[in-house]
């Protein structure tokens, strides 16, 4: 069985998550090889081939091009599976590559299990087991859900890939997060108001907690969407990535997106009115009520300490 | 100027599901069903753009699925949407991401849309390809996970959300195709004059058998529970005691409360 691994590269680095499709091939026991799109400073640490396409002349965002440049080493390969991150740069790639190839794609894949693969359905309440009936696969992998067991180690050997490839989409730059105050990456505690909070007003009750906790407060991002916190709040992957001591989820469901960006938290404390919210997997506690009520019941009784 | 935008009906997802008697796909009892929360955005951006536009361009809302999917049109109707297109398919839930775009392309292949809108994945399959493999089928450019939009004279411009903050932005010649993510706008509730306005707004339907040309690609074998790994600790009961219980675990479990 073989592999093509589409590494994924950005602002001139290649991105961590790279090594995830290298341990899902393990994971396959696939023989493996990486495509990638980037340039020889930022190479993976990788024993094996890498089709290397310059960055800097097809762009770090040209789908289009990419997806030519991707084919042409698909034809060479001939892979099972054809494997990215299930990122904005993977799901934005591999249907376009699933097509071109008339191969079935599986999005957001979590494991595998004997010949099928297994996805999250309805916000990860449900899986689903999924097989594909074509010979080339294209997938996509969640983020986090593969994990290689060692440090990445190994130099790859680099075969250049090139073409006159276009697309229809102009690049036209990066626009940075806003740089705040607020750095949630550094912080030992973190309260995080989501959705369950209800309404705008009762975010404050999110930051007395945090404050009588010693803590910084945090947003999911339905909170965020709504107005009702700032984007350098978001917690998630496409906010911010924590790792504190303690995180107290209050009224968060647990997203996917939610949980890619917490599950490092040494402890997890979760209000929830629903049971089986799947924030609950991650918990260490699960408080099973209200969070309009049992979080200023539970402020008023830490700061009367 | 011609738009179309793509809805799906989804069920809410704090709803307590239940797997089908085949095994493969949720049941559909006891469900409540809303508009997918992507595709509100899609919805909220193309009536904008209309109301940019003086009113002269004409929207087309479509959506996939049995006879309930027309309530949630009424809605997109409502919103500010021209007429609506339901293909009628009571096995919708049953096709993978392929056939459904392919009778989207196939639907949409010879009516001259210049620009279509969809969410950027569903809230229940959450593949994010559909929108992708349509712009793919019809040869049109496609913008992913916009967060920002604007047009002006044949060309868009957009924001797409990466990850960690950061954003790219991207321009493409009309035709083509974005997919919304969410917070690109603040989607609107319908009003009550609107609502009754919608009423009579056309609602064409079509068999999905028209519509349909190709094969799936892919099998579902099952749909299940996940297993509880987590293994933490559930705690219920009253507020207070709960509150007590929380501040020993604090002690007990973590050095915050030292």
């Amino acid at each position: 069985m073989k592999a093509l691994l589409v590494g994924e590269y950005r602002e001139g680095k290649l991105l961590d998550s790279t090594y995830e499709l290298v341990a899902f091939a393990r994971e396959l026991g696939a023989e493996a090889s990486m495509f990638l799109v980037g340039s020889e400073q930022s190479l993976p640490r990788y024993d094996g081939t890498v089709y290397l396409a310059d960055a800097a002349k097809h762009g770090e965002f040209n789908p289009g091009a990419h997806k030519q440049l991707l084919l042409e080493v698909i034809e060479k390969e001939k892979p099972d599976y054809v494997v990215l991150s299930h990122s904005s740069y993977g799901w934005d790639l591999a249907p376009r590559v699933a097509l071109a190839l008339k191969a079935a794609q599986v999005s957001e894949v979590v494991g595998v299990a004997g010949g099928s693969l297994v996805v999250p359905v309805c916000n990860a309440k449900l899986r689903r087991q999924v097989k594909p009936k074509t010979a080339t696969t294209v997938v996509t992998l969640q983020a986090g859900a593969f994990g290689l067991p060692d440090e990445p180690a190994g130099t790859p050997v680099v075969e250049k890939v090139d073409a006159d490839a276009a697309g229809g989409l102009e690049f036209a730059g990066y626009e940075a997060a806003e740089k705040t105050t607020v750095d949630l990456t550094k912080a030992d505690i973190i309260v995080t108001a989501g959705r369950g909070i209800g309404k705008p007003e009762n975010l404050e009750m999110i930051a007395q907690l945090a404050q009588a906790l010693g803590g910084e407060y945090g947003a999911s991002r339905p909170v965020v969407d709504a107005g009702w916190a700032d984007h350098n709040r978001q917690v998630g992957s496409t906010g911010q990535t924590v790792s504190p001591k303690l995180y107290v989820a209050c009224g968060v469901s647990g997203a996917i997106q939610h949980l890619a960006g917490m599950k490092k938290s040494e402890f997890v404390i979760a209000i929830n009115t629903d049971k089986d919210a799947p924030i609950g997997e991650v918990a260490d506690v699960l408080a099973v009520a209200d969070v309009k009520q049992l979080v200023p019941a539970l402020t008023e009784k830490l700061k009367a300490r | 100027m011609k738009l179309l935008v793509c809805i799906k009906q989804v069920p809410d997802m704090e709803s307590r599901f239940k797997v089908d008697s085949a095994g493969t796909w949720y049941a559909e009892s006891d469900l409540a069903w809303r508009m997918n929360e992507y595709d509100e955005y899609a919805v909220e951006q193309v009536v904008q753009l209309k109301e940019q536009h003086g009113g002269s361009p004409d929207i087309t809302v479509l959506s996939i699925g049995p006879d309930r999917v027309k309530e949630m049109m009424k809605k997109a109707l409502a919103m500010g949407c021209d007429r609506g297109v339901h293909v009628k398919d009571d096995e919708s839930h049953r096709k993978d991401s392929f056939e459904i775009a392919s009778i989207i392309a196939e639907f949409a292949k010879d009516k001259g849309f210049d620009v279509i809108f969809t969410g950027m994945q569903s809230q229940d399959r959450g593949s994010a390809q559909v929108g992708v493999l349509v712009a793919e089928m019809l040869g049109l450019p496609a913008v992913t996970t916009v967060v920002d939009f604007s047009f002006d004279e044949g060309a868009i411009t957009a924001k797409r959300e990466l990850e960690g903050g950061l954003k790219a932005i991207v321009k493409a010649r009309t035709p083509a195709l974005v997919t919304c993510q969410l917070g690109l706008n603040t989607p609107r509730y319908p009003t009550l004059p609107n609502i009754m306005k919608a009423k009579k707004k056309e609602l064409l339907s079509v068999e999905v058998g028209e519509l349909l040309k190709v094969e799936e690609l892919l099998t579902t074998e099952k749909i299940y529970f996940p297993e509880k790994k987590g293994g933490g600790l559930i705690l219920e009961g009253d507020v207070g005691d709960l509150a007590d219980q929380l501040i020993k675990i604090l002690k007990e479990k973590t050095g915050v409360l030292a």
